[in-house]
């Protein structure tokens, strides 16, 4: 199990701080870098992958800086955000010249199966400057696996994918997380993020903004009120004992529909809101029909640490 | 030497129109050889005249800038020397890789062009073509190691590199004595004025250093430009395009 662990690092290029005092260890797993354009994704993983040098700060694999440091690569495949490759070659000549260039005592067997995990057999005998954008990204992608490294760097993988070129690589992804590998992928799109990574580091303007299951960062989030929709057999009794117990900060009425009504609810004690309606509910005489967070989706809790 | 890394690099400096490119001044040299010799001028100090004005000052000097840049340059550019640098492999091979592959090429496109045309010029004074070529193939040498260390160093290596080429070897070396002792093409013409002996005095080839010292300059220069590439090379720093 290899871990990448950057400690207190900062990166400036002149005046400019593209990184600030960032702190993260990724361990086994699909991790998620996720932040808007010019958060400083691109400029961690130049730094995890020793293609940048820390102005203060660590970068280590299992402790080994990975700064000045080629034997590194060994453990470590790198699938670069640019698209420029050596378009004069076949994916074929490219995955292999990747796999000669590690040393591997059988590069063909490697090209081949890092091309078949990838599914470009079929276009490998193809010069570069002829493939689409996204079988360049599988190509990238197969040059980044060849040599079966325990940690990957992917830099935005999915762009330039169709939906079914994109599945198949989450999939891919998924199944090598699952066996032990440290993965990490950066995005500014939110849904790739969550559909892929069990665990999620955020980063906003150069800082680390967050860290963990998106979950567990909205909670942790205690300044901004928690936001539910309830729905019930009696909304407005319901509101009334809200209000009266004060379980909420405020609660709205809203018809949705005619004949419909639902109730959002606004809270900063999240546990003792979910503890407290149930109880309410039923001390009331009310059946409880849906209580959802209306808050928790990984693109309201982005917008809130991109908006602080 | 890593023969992955020469085998990537002769095919994207030598693929699409480059080759062209690279092979446009020696062919331009040849044409005006071809002409001198329709119109009747021809003989050796024709031919020293135009090899040591033209060839060692332009062609010699655009087809290493050429070669020297892009044997590095683009991939810097445009990110691809990613897929050679992250691999465990020392960055000082893949740098003696490249430059041996540069080198090559322009020794290849200066040293055999500057022997033809000599020989179309002079056909019965072999020296005089072998003498120049000669001096083609160090100063080729010499300035490919120095434009591939401007390519690591800089995106704007091949402006800095015609600036210093036509302005500098060209113009200022030309006319100002003291610059003449910081001429690359000087220093490659000290050894064809001593491979040249006492016709180079017949011939108006006189360089302005001695021979021992051009040769240890062209030495230092190139030993010098490679170092400094592979530790250049070691800590490349790629930016984000965020």
């Amino acid at each position: 199990m290899t871990s990448l662990e950057l400690t207190g690092v900062s990166c400036w290029f002149g005046n400019v701080v593209a990184v600030n005092d960032v702190t993260m260890v990724i361990g086994p797993g699909v991790t998620g870098l996720l932040g808007p354009n010019g958060a400083g994704k691109s400029t961690l993983i130049h730094l995890m992958s020793g293609f940048l040098a820390p102005s203060t700060g660590t970068v280590t694999i299992d402790g080994t800086p990975t700064w000045r440091n080629p034997s590194v690569y060994r453990r470590l495949g790198l699938m670069p955000e640019r698209e420029a490759m050596y378009d004069m070659v076949t994916g074929w000549q490219f995955v292999l010249a990747n796999a000669r260039l590690h040393n591997l005592p059988d590069p063909h067997t490697a090209a081949r199966r890092a091309l078949e995990l990838v599914e470009m057999t079929s276009a490998q005998n193809r010069d570069i400057a002829t493939y689409s954008k996204g079988m360049k990204q599988r190509i990238k992608m197969a040059t980044a696996l060849v040599h079966d490294p325990a940690v990957l760097l992917l830099d935005e993988p999915f762009n330039g994918m169709d939906p079914r070129q994109r599945l198949q690589l989450m999939a891919l992804l998924r199944d090598l997380g699952e066996n032990g590998r440290t993965i990490l992928f950066s995005s500014h799109i939110l849904e790739e993020v969550e559909q892929l990574a069990t665990n999620i580091q955020v980063m906003v303007a150069g800082r680390h903004a967050a860290s963990g299951d998106f979950r567990e960062i909205r909670r942790l989030m205690t300044q901004r009120p928690h936001q539910f929709t309830v729905r019930s057999s009696d909304d407005r009794a319901l509101a009334a004992g809200v209000i009266a117990r004060g379980a909420a900060s405020g609660v709205q009425l809203l018809a949705p529909a005619p004949g419909e009504s639902l109730l959002q609810v606004q809270t900063g004690d999240f546990l003792s809101f979910v503890h407290l309606l149930p109880e309410l509910a039923s001390g009331l005489g009310i059946r409880l029909l849906e209580v959802s967070p209306a808050d928790e989706s990984l693109e309201s809790v982005f917008s809130y640490l991109v908006n602080q | 030497m890593n023969r992955v890394v020469a085998g990537l690099t002769v095919r994207s400096l030598l693929g699409r129109r480059r080759v062209f490119l690279l092979l446009a001044p020696p062919m331009t040299l040849l044409l005006i050889c071809g002409a001198i010799r329709s119109l009747g001028e021809e003989g050796a100090e024709t031919s020293a005249h135009v090899l040591s004005r033209f060839a060692l000052a332009t062609v010699v000097s655009l087809v290493s800038l050429m070669a020297g840049t892009g044997a590095i340059g683009p991939e810097i550019e445009d990110g691809s020397i990613t897929y050679l640098l992250a691999k465990p492999v020392n960055r000082f091979s893949v740098l003696l890789s490249k430059s041996f592959v540069a080198l090559t090429v322009i020794v290849a496109c200066t040293a055999v062009p500057v022997t033809l045309a000599g020989l179309v010029l002079a056909p019965s004074d072999a020296r005089v073509a072998l003498a120049f070529a000669a001096g083609a193939t160090v100063a080729g040498i010499a300035y490919g190691t120095l434009f591939l260390l401007l390519a690591i160093l800089s995106r704007h290596a091949v402006m800095i590199g015609l600036l210093y080429a036509l302005i500098w070897e060209s113009l200022v070396a030309g006319v100002a004595p003291g610059a003449q002792d910081l001429s690359v093409r000087q220093w490659a013409l000290a050894l064809t004025q001593h491979i040249l002996g006492n016709q180079a005095a017949a011939l108006d080839v006189k360089a302005a250093v001695p021979l021992t010292t051009g040769l240890v300059l062209l030495g230092l220069l190139t030993v010098g430009s490679t170092l400094i590439a592979g530790r250049a090379l070691s800590g490349l720093r790629l930016s984000s395009h965020e």
